[in-house]
């Protein structure tokens, strides 16, 4: 039971050393680096905190994610390229998504969907964007003066600019620091959300929903919320990535980007926080690493790691190492104490394996 | 009349296709309630093998129908043994090793095929009919997938093989308590499943030229027509064949292709809604 304490709990705890050491070194960043590639792997952990946040807490898995993402970047985009100016597209790329996988969520959950069927409706979504998005060559598909362009996706709308002075766009290190805060700021949040009545629901619709349902929770009120909470995010994402690339096409929704954010989460570790965000950032360089030589295929090496992850490290990198580092506590604390029991003659009390203490996570 | 003829014979077609592409996924779903996400990639390397034999100057039906389902099979056999072994009961882990499995699959295929696409002529000439060239391999096609129903149907209705498939179906624990190992009986269907998308993949590769990435374009439509027809393999499969592939090609018709693809989408998110376990867990529930 010791275990089942510790789980709940993590959830509500909060190293704020590590966060704030974390914080300083990525605003000394630019200092040393070229802000480039660094704001783009912020961008990808900012995507996958969202996807983290739903599937390890809530146990909610969207086989198609990349859905809200290139929602949030097309939302941005033609928003932006109507007004000439970002504020209003920033607000509704996040509200958006947002509506969008309330009503989704709404239905999957209302209708008491099983895992499977919701994997695939969430697939199929994000497959009728990415199929419609392809489709939309010609004048016929255009909203406002911003023309959706079929598979070449819509290039040349304003980025994002200072709220209220279209003529300073925000590029270069400001806009770095810009993805800085947002990814902290949606940590926070997630952080809150967590420790909060709300969040510790969650965590019990995780691990048995008909326990809480029996409670008088309404469970599928709850996972709707956090799915649409979820999507706000991944449209955030989405619209700083529209910023960032400055083109938008179709397969931001496309199953690659859908199956990539899972692989990130689940290799940096699912129930945690900081996991899908340290997923993405290794995970992401090497892929700017293999995308400059053409020996080995990118997709093979990231296939190959989701297969040896989920059989030989289903908690993901992350639990893994903690879980790693607390069995030592634990072997060095029952060392000692068996020690001391020895001396007074006392009896041995069996030890419970730490390893066995949570085999909960994805799924279920 | 002739515009009638046309339409219809591209519906039963279109069910011919889904037929086809999603029977290796449908056993393995219906048999062992794993969803095998390498399903495409499988039909792909089918596809491929066909394609390398064609040039190494093999007669293509015995390419098709005998050596590509042998080497996806055995590819199926391994892919059993090393990864899906280890996850029974794990449903969407199941699902996680498959994707990456298929992703792997495609990095290989590029990596000895280049990403280029390759293809081969078909061996059956077009004919006319009225004013319209019709293609005369989508006749074949739709021949096999009817053969391939029925041959499916004899074999778990009559055999002795069918009768040990359909008890561990409904219920592995008694199957196995009556001296049948559930992990044998698996280890079969998978491998029997992986060769059913070979076969696939074989008889569909002289209609499109062939990427590596080609496989995604079938596990879409695969995973819909198997999740929607639900536990019943085979009345499952071709019930929701049926349903896809006549709205598919009415609205493609009436529309463009890609409109009719997203109707079929659409209409499959609906019907999950309506029938969360499929549509053999709602109407024709004893059968095969």
């Amino acid at each position: 039971m010791i275990g089942d304490a510790a789980k709940f709990s993590s959830a509500g705890r909060t190293h704020w050393g590590w966060i704030i050491t974390v914080f300083i070194l990525l605003l000394l960043l630019p200092a040393f680096f070229d802000t480039n590639t660094p704001t783009l792997l912020g961008i990808w952990a900012l995507f996958a905190l969202s996807l983290g946040l739903m599937w390890g807490y809530a146990g909610i898995l969207s086989f198609g994610h990349a859905a809200y993402f290139g929602l949030g970047a097309y939302t941005y985009a033609i928003t932006s390229m109507n007004l000439g100016e970002s504020t209003a597209a920033w607000m509704l790329a996040i509200l958006l998504p947002a509506f969008v996988a309330a009503l989704i969520g709404a239905m999957m959950f209302y209708g008491r969907i099983s895992d499977v069927y919701m994997g695939v409706i969430t697939l199929v979504f994000s497959l009728i964007l990415a199929k419609f998005m392809g489709a939309t060559a010609g004048d016929a598909y255009s909203i406002g003066n911003a023309r959706l362009g079929g598979f070449n996706g819509i290039p040349a709308f304003p980025i994002l600019n200072v709220p209220g002075d279209p003529s300073t766009p925000i590029f270069g290190v400001p806009f770095y620091y810009l993805v800085v805060c947002c990814l902290v700021f949606c940590y926070l949040i997630s952080r809150w959300v967590l420790s909060s009545a709300f969040g510790r629901i969650l965590l019990g619709i995780r691990e048995n929903e008909a326990r809480i349902e029996l409670l008088g929770y309404n469970a599928p009120a709850y996972k709707t919320a956090i799915f649409s909470l979820s999507a706000a995010m991944a449209g955030m994402a989405g619209c700083l990535f529209a910023s960032w690339a400055e083109i938008v096409t179709p397969a931001l929704f496309g199953l690659g980007q859908s199956v990539e954010v899972i692989i990130w989460v689940i290799a940096g570790g699912l129930g945690t926080l900081m996991g899908p965000v340290i997923g993405a950032v290794l995970l992401g360089t090497m892929k700017l690493l293999l995308g400059g030589q053409t020996f080995i295929d990118n997709s093979l090496v990231i296939g190959a790691i989701l297969v040896l992850v989920v059989l030989l490290l289903p908690r993901g990198l992350l639990p893994s190492i903690l879980g790693w580092r607390r069995q030592q506590d634990q072997r060095s604390v029952s060392r000692a104490r068996s020690n001391s029991l020895r001396r007074r003659g006392g009896e041995r009390r069996q030890q419970r394996p730490a390893a066995a203490q949570d085999k909960t996570g994805h799924g279920s | 009349m002739d515009y009638a003829a046309v339409v219809l014979l591209e519906i039963i077609y279109m069910i011919a296709f889904l037929v086809l592409t999603s029977a290796g996924l449908a056993v393995v779903f219906g048999m062992m309630r794993v969803i095998n996400l390498a399903h495409g990639e499988f039909v792909m390397v089918g596809g491929y093998t066909t394609i390398a034999c064609a040039k190494a100057d093999i007669n293509i039906y015995f390419a098709m129908l005998v050596i590509s389902p042998l080497v996806v099979g055995i590819l199926g056999l391994l892919v059993e043994r090393l990864v899906v072994r280890q996850l029974y009961g794990r449903m969407i882990d199941t699902m996680l090793a498959t994707w990456g499995l298929s992703l792997l699959i495609v990095g290989i295929v590029t990596f000895i095929f280049g990403n280029t696409a390759v293809s081969v002529p078909a061996p059956i000439p077009g004919y006319e009919l009225g004013d319209f060239q019709m293609g005369g391999y989508n006749l074949f096609i739709i021949g096999i997938a009817t053969l391939l129903i029925l041959c499916m149907w004899l074999v778990m209705r009559f055999t002795r093989l069918g009768l040990i498939a359909r008890g561990a179906m409904q219920s592995a624990d008694v199957a196995s308590s009556l001296g049948y190992d559930p992990k044998r009986v698996y280890m079969w269907t998978f491998t029997v499943g992986a060769a059913l998308s070979g076969l696939a993949g074989g008889v569909l590769a002289p209609l499109t030229g062939l990427l590596p990435s080609s496989g995604g374009a079938y596990i879409a439509k695969a995973f819909i027509t198997v999740i929607t027809g639900g536990a019943a393999v085979i009345t499952g499969t071709l019930s929701s064949s049926v349903i896809f592939g006549t709205i598919n090609q009415v609205v493609s018709f009436g529309s463009t292709p890609v409109i009719g693809e997203i109707a079929m989408l659409a209409f499959a998110v609906v019907l999950l809604r309506l029938m969360p376990q499929g549509i053999t867990g709602r109407f024709f529930r004893n059968a095969p």
